[in-house]
């Protein structure tokens, strides 16, 4: 190390194993929970007919993330499952995430931007939807 | 039919997607929606919310495992999220009020440019590294590593790119698909990146696409636990079956059978969407 350290850089690469490696955690625990709950769900109501060829729409505590979570907190089978399957839509956006982190590391201010810009896209869509 | 029996059905069905997708590099997210509406006559909104969740899960999925080798482009797969996502959410929002039959008929098209793309060979382009005003602006050229060593390279056209990468967020999101033929269309083809780092950066790009309308149809309620967990967990097996045996199996008989199944759901959805009766 000198005086003249340059200012700390992240390589592309490392960050880029690191997010594929978290990626994979959040792939495998999302679909764990969406196992438990699918199995749940079965048992609980396996026998009733299915009939989904005509949409209805799920139920208002299904659509919402506060409902979803509320509901999975009280052993909601259906609920479960869908806790599983919003945790999976919020890995790629994780995934944006840290890439926002590994840019501002780099002092990278056209990219924060970009990135940022994305994210937000997402958060919109995954926290409001559009109506 | 029971709650159970559709589950175990579909189970099957998305695993063989999932497993004939990786294997044949074509991705299982296509023949999802076509197998859940015409075989398991299941409303075609619930049939794209399950699918993009299952377009999720191998995207992320397969991931780890692509990054490892060094090969995407993380400047280009962020820039032409901004498309993508735009795409996607404009997309989700037309959806609501798009006649199925209109939705069929598209997907119809798209099964069969999958089919046409699939068997014609891939031509290798020349890598160019003359510099280029948007690419060297926004940095997007970079090297990736081949036998002989790191190889550069440079993009070009960007606003081509981007343009053809807002239509596939679109579509992603009315047909509940990935679009990883497009977006690698876009890549390799008209912006010259090498096809390795074309597809692995629009597996990337995937995962994160199908969240912003996966998001909006969570809110409108087309995703369905029932349906949806089956898919998921079907598809997400069969993709990371397929690629452990990916250096064993002999993919060219295996990318004729599926693309021959393609075909058939080609013509049976565009049918279905001029007489009406999806």
């Amino acid at each position: 190390m000198t005086e003249h350290a340059p200012p700390p850089r992240v390589s592309d690469d490392a960050v880029e194993q690191f997010i594929g490696r978290l990626l994979q955690i959040g792939v495998l625990v999302a679909a764990a929970v969406t196992l438990a709950g699918g199995i749940l769900l079965v048992a609980q109501h396996g026998r009733s007919p299915a009939d989904y060829g005509t949409f209805r729409g799920e139920p208002y505590y299904l659509r919402s993330l506060t409902g979803v979570l509320r509901a999975a907190l009280s052993m909601d089978s259906r609920a479960i499952v869908q806790l599983g399957l919003v945790m999976l839509i919020a890995t790629p956006i994780a995934r944006v995430a840290f890439t926002l982190i590994a840019f501002a590391l780099q002092r990278d201010r056209v990219y924060v931007g970009v990135t940022l810009l994305v994210l937000a896209l997402l958060l919109f869509g995954l926290f409001f939807g559009i109506a | 039919m029971t709650v159970l029996t559709l589950a175990l059905f579909v189970a099957g069905g998305s695993f063989c997607a999932g497993l004939l997708g990786a294997l044949t590099g074509l991705g299982g997210g296509i023949v999802v929606v076509p197998m859940l509406t015409l075989l398991f006559h299941v409303d075609l909104r619930y049939a794209v919310g399950a699918s993009l969740v299952s377009v999720i899960a191998t995207s992320s999925g397969a991931a780890a495992a692509y990054v490892r080798e060094g090969f995407t482009n993380v400047r280009v797969g962020i820039l032409l999220e901004v498309a993508t996502t735009v795409g996607a959410l404009i997309g989700a929002a037309l959806a609501g009020f798009t006649p199925t039959s209109a939705l069929a008929v598209l997907f119809g098209v798209v099964l069969l440019y999958t089919a046409i793309r699939s068997l014609r060979p891939r031509v290798e382009h020349t890598l160019l590294t003359t510099p280029d005003a948007w690419s060297s602006r926004l940095r997007l050229d970079s090297d990736y590593p081949t036998p002989g060593g790191r190889q550069a390279y440079s993009v070009r056209r960007v606003p081509a790119g981007f343009g053809i990468m807002f239509g596939a967020g679109v579509l992603s999101a009315l047909l509940g698909i990935g679009s990883g033929i497009l977006k690698v269309l876009a890549m390799d083809q008209v912006m010259g990146l090498p096809f390795k780092v074309s597809t692995t950066t629009s597996n990337f790009m995937i995962g994160v696409t199908a969240a912003a309308s996966a998001g909006v149809y969570l809110h409108r309620g087309y995703i369905d636990p029932a349906i949806a967990f089956p898919v998921m967990l079907g598809v997400l097996c069969g993709a990371l079956l397929g690629a452990r045996i990916l250096t064993r199996a002999n993919p060219e008989w295996l990318r004729k059978v599926f693309t021959g199944i393609v075909v058939v759901m080609a013509i049976e959805m565009l049918y279905k969407g001029f007489t009406g009766s999806l």
